[in-house]
């Protein structure tokens, strides 16, 4: 199949909404994100059919086009495992929040087509493989999320909104100097932003060592890369609820699949020169996460919090460089991205009905809605790593892999990273309890269980929770020979 | 004869235009309404005639020059006129001497016709005059509003003040080269301490005319003071010659003192994008902001130059036309905004998607472009400039842009917030007439289209 439809359809769902009238724009968001997703399925088979008939050529679907060639630019696109696994949990996250957002009232044609924009970005960021358009679709995904928070938004919403852009935005000047560094310091035969061929040619040690930092910690930004992590609480609090499943469900699986496909895939070497300092910043970030999310009493807070403690053992993978690490990296990107959205769309129902985020207002929820509190226990225990649930899979995964350099130090890291697995589980049981059980609050009386678009969006994510948490094996399939291809890159074959 | 026309058609076309409306204006005069139609479809012709059948070639003895990167320069300052004389129809209707100011307007546009045709530094001289006095006169025009007499009054102090430094540095080279003529003193001009001062001079008076830092002082008042269209064209057309013809002659007579001039250069772009940018935080009046941005992005435009290289006119021009498009959508709105609400103030824009969400998205999509955020064109257009400038491999000065990028998405995004935010009271919505629709309706075409289609950058790049 032709990969530009993976755009194409974005792209047409949000020229429709604009052209049609507004009541018609949830329908229309709909339509495109399940559109979307059928042709992300559609994708995953004939990709998994292509391998199956022998095809073991790294990136499938490879379609090269015309765009600023002068400027050494192309539309480059292809894709490898690891990219379909991510447009897959694009195309999940999708559905749910065009289905959480049914009862969008202000604005809500631009609502609807801010998010299929950010989808349009995100497809078109896993897909690129030119390090000029992976970086234009980044950017295309920055803006919308601003004005989701500062339109849409809730609380102090200016200060995030405002927080969020520009970290965003400073991440992606340190990528763009790098890029132009990049090119600029190659001999200017071969100078070209084309992934593939600078993967081939060969990146000189000298550049790679002042271009890597400034590319990773760029991407890192946008996966709360400790000391970078700022502004992910305040953003995730104050977004709406879609907003805030695509921050943490999609955004923030930009940085990791960045850092892992341009920065450690594209400059091996810098990567393991570096290796030892994004460990460290990953092993903070894991547990100083953790325990700041002990302190909060805003469950949205509370999610936020975890997630840069979630996406710290991608990091964590990503700096370990072993094949089992980095697969676990990606599993960890999957499994948190529908996690988190989950757990969002979650914590937007509950307050939706109560009119209260602190979980100390809250209690014995369970019994008046049922449905969205035994979701938020799978959310919860996804969290914490329960088996049988994505979360243990992944985490499972990179601290396997992270076990197999047998040192101190590296050995250290992972006991301090398996070691917030118990702070989390303080953490989930905490709230998720106070929120569930014991009498009834005062908040919570009179209120109605989920509506049929809410319960949509939940079974949607717990699908894709449970596929991935019951049967791993499939994603592993999927994702391995993308992995490997990474590593013999940093094994320098 | 056919060569004359052939090659200056668009300074026939535009000359044409002012003696058609010199005539009307002898006889009985027309209708505004009617005068503003007519002045609009001749503008038309002048952009498609423009863009359009260019040649390389010179007349008069070599001072006039010719080819299909300034015929497309020249196409992007009439398609500018074009936009202004559709977005600021409303003040247009109004004004009493409509003749007079497309007069006076099309006057200066000649003028810088001239200005980047000329291959003569008299040429040169003599069309950079012609291009800024009637835009002084310009200024003057909201003939009852003390702020305008005060603008212009600036404006000309200003320009003469710039002329005279630039005639000293080309008397200069002249005493020192011997000739007026590009093409001898560019193997003339050496890195001695005479010829740098010949250029400092020359190049002050560019950045006078660009409002580089430290001579932007007068921008802001007049850009408040002028009425919106002049504001318009000294911001978007003016801008746009005065640059094309910076990188004309920078590449063309200076192109022996690049190593030094590439400092300057450098230099002067930090401090602009610097003082723009953090003073464009603190305005509150939509046109001095405006302004301020104005200078910040000239400050970005001197990265671009600062290449010197064939990709740094490419992405100049390319960013020019971008420009246009950008600014003059912010601009077509705070005109209709002024004439139709009296809006003068940022903070007055609260609510105006409520009032108008065809206006609110002009001016978000103009901003977003301005401010460089994809899928809009100034994206590409800024990019573009700093690949050129980071050829010289200066990455620090890159990382100081790439920064000043972030810092202008700051102040721009302010303003894009308070346009969405719900109104406190119910207000009226605007109406907003046709032609402005259209023009409006050009810049969003153009914002959108011309950085995603690629086709037109590669068009650019093949006129070089």
């Amino acid at each position: 199949m032709n990969l530009l439809w993976m755009v194409g359809a974005p792209l047409l769902t949000g020229l429709a909404i604009v052209l049609a009238p507004a009541r018609y724009a949830r329908l229309i968001a709909l339509g495109g994100a399940i559109l979307q997703m059928a042709l992300v399925m559609g994708l995953y088979f004939s990709f998994t059919h292509e391998r199956e008939v022998g095809n073991v050529f790294p990136l499938l679907f490879e379609k090269q086009y015309q765009w600023f060639p002068s400027l050494g630019f192309s539309l480059h696109i292809g894709v490898d495992g690891i990219a379909v696994a991510m447009m897959m949990l694009t195309a999940f996250v999708v559905v749910a929040g065009v289905l959480v957002s049914w009862r969008m009232e202000h604005m809500k044609k631009e609502f609807f087509f801010f998010l299929t924009l950010l989808a349009f970005g995100a497809y078109g960021f896993f897909m690129s493989m030119d390090l000029m358009v992976m970086f234009f679709f980044l950017e295309v995904a920055v803006i919308p999320k601003y004005l989701f928070i500062s339109i849409w938004g809730s609380g102090n919403k200016t200060y995030s909104a405002n927080k969020l852009a520009l970290m965003l935005m400073g991440g992606s000047a340190l990528i763009l100097v790098g890029i132009l560094g990049l090119y600029f310091s190659l001999p200017p035969e071969s100078r070209t932003f084309d992934m593939a061929k600078l993967a081939e040619t060969g990146i000189g040690f000298e550049i790679q060592r002042w271009v890597f930092p400034l590319v990773f910690v760029g991407f890192g930004v946008f996966t709360a890369l400790f000391p970078f992590h700022t502004w992910v609480p305040d953003g995730h609090s104050s977004a709406p609820t879609a907003g805030s499943m695509f921050l943490a469900g999609i955004s923030m699986k930009l940085g990791g699949y960045g850092c892992l496909r341009a920065a450690t895939y594209l400059m091996p070497e810098g990567a393991r020169e570096y290796a030892n300092i994004i460990i460290v910043l990953a092993s903070i970030a894991i547990i100083y996460g953790a325990f700041a999310t002990m302190m909060q009493k805003d469950l949205k807070y509370i999610n936020a919090y975890s997630s840069i403690s979630h996406c710290g053992f991608v990091l964590l993978g990503i700096g370990m460089l072993t094949k089992t690490a980095i697969t676990g990296a990606v599993f960890q990107m999957v499994s948190h991205g529908l996690m988190t959205a989950l757990f969002f769309a979650i914590i937007g129902m509950v307050y939706e009905r109560t009119h209260t985020r602190l979980v100390e207002q809250m209690g014995g929820l369970l019994k008046v809605m049922p449905f969205i509190i035994t979701a938020m226990f799978i959310a919860g225990f996804c969290s914490l790593g329960l088996p049988g649930l994505s979360g243990f899979v992944a985490e499972m995964t990179v601290f396997v892999g992270s076990w197999e350099t047998q040192d101190v130090f590296h050995r250290t890291a992972t006991v301090i990273g398996a070691m917030s697995i118990v702070v989390t589980a303080v953490y989930i049981l905490r709230a998720v309890g106070q929120v569930a059980m014991g009498p009834l609050a005062a908040s919570g009386e009179g209120v109605e269980d989920a509506r049929w678009y809410e319960r949509w969006s939940v079974i949607i994510l717990i699908a894709g929770i449970l596929a991935m948490g019951l049967a791993p094996f499939w994603l592993y399939e999927l994702v391995s020979p993308g992995v490997d291809v990474i590593v013999n890159q940093l094994a320098g074959e | 004869m056919f060569e004359y026309l052939h090659l200056m058609k668009s300074e026939a076309m535009v000359l044409l235009i002012i003696f058609i409306l010199l005539f009307i204006k002898l006889g009985k005069g027309l209708h505004n309404d009617t005068l503003l139609s007519v002045v609009q479809l001749l503008l038309l012709c002048t952009v498609v005639i423009s863009f359009g059948f260019n040649d390389t070639g010179r007349v008069f003895n070599g001072m006039f020059l010719h080819n299909t990167l300034i015929g497309f320069q020249k196409g992007i300052l009439v398609l500018a006129v074009y936009i202004i004389s559709l977005v600021c129809s409303n003040w247009f209707r109004q004004t009493e001497h409509l003749a007079e100011v497309f007069v006076l307007m099309l006057s200066a546009l000649l003028g810088m016709f001239l200005l980047i045709s000329a291959d003569n530094l008299l040429m040169f001289y003599l069309s950079l005059e012609l291009s800024s006095i009637p835009v002084a006169a310009l200024a003057n025009f909201d003939l009852n509003r003390r702020k305008s007499s005060e603008a212009a009054m600036k404006m000309i102090m200003n320009s003469a003040l710039a002329s005279g430094i630039m005639l000293f540095g080309i008397s200069l080279i002249y005493g020192l080269t011997g000739s007026l003529d590009f093409a001898q003193i560019w193997g003339q001009v050496k890195t001695e301490p005479i010829h740098m001062m010949a250029f400092v001079f020359f190049f002050a008076a560019f950045a006078f005319k660009l409002s580089v830092v430290p001579f932007h002082l007068w921008t802001a008042d007049v850009y408040e003071g002028a009425p919106v269209p002049v504001t318009a064209f000294l911001s978007a057309v003016s801008k746009a010659a005065v640059t094309f013809a910076m990188v004309n002659v920078l590449a063309k007579v200076f192109a022996n003192l690049s190593g030094s001039w590439y400092v300057l250069v450098v230099a002067l772009s930090v401090v602009t994008m610097l003082v723009g940018n953090l003073f464009a935080m603190r305005q509150d009046n939509i046109l001095r902001f405006l302004a301020f941005s104005s200078i910040a992005q000239v400050g970005f435009i001197l990265v671009g130059v600062s290449g010197q290289n064939e990709q740094a006119t490419v992405a100049t021009t390319y960013f020019m036309l971008v420009y246009v498009f950008s600014n003059l959508a912010a601009f077509g709105v705070a005109a209709v905004l002024l004439s139709e609400a009296g809006i003068t103030r940022i903070e007055q824009l609260k609510g105006l998607y409520a009032r108008s969400p065809f206006l609110a998205w002009a001016l978000s999509l103009g901003l977003f472009s301005l401010a460089g955020v994809p899928p809009a064109a100034g994206f590409f257009g800024k990019m573009f400039l700093l690949m050129a400038g980071a050829s010289k491999g200066n990455y620090i000065f890159i990382g100081i842009a790439t920064l000043n990028m972030i810092i202008s998405l700051y102040y721009y995004l302010r303003v894009v917030r308070l346009v969405f935010t719900s109104p406190d009271k119910d207000v009226a919505s605007l109406q907003v007439s046709r032609p402005v629709i259209f023009g409006l309706g050009i810049c969003i075409a153009g914002i959108i289209f011309t950085g995603v289609v690629s086709w037109i950058y590669d068009h650019i790049q093949s006129l070089v």
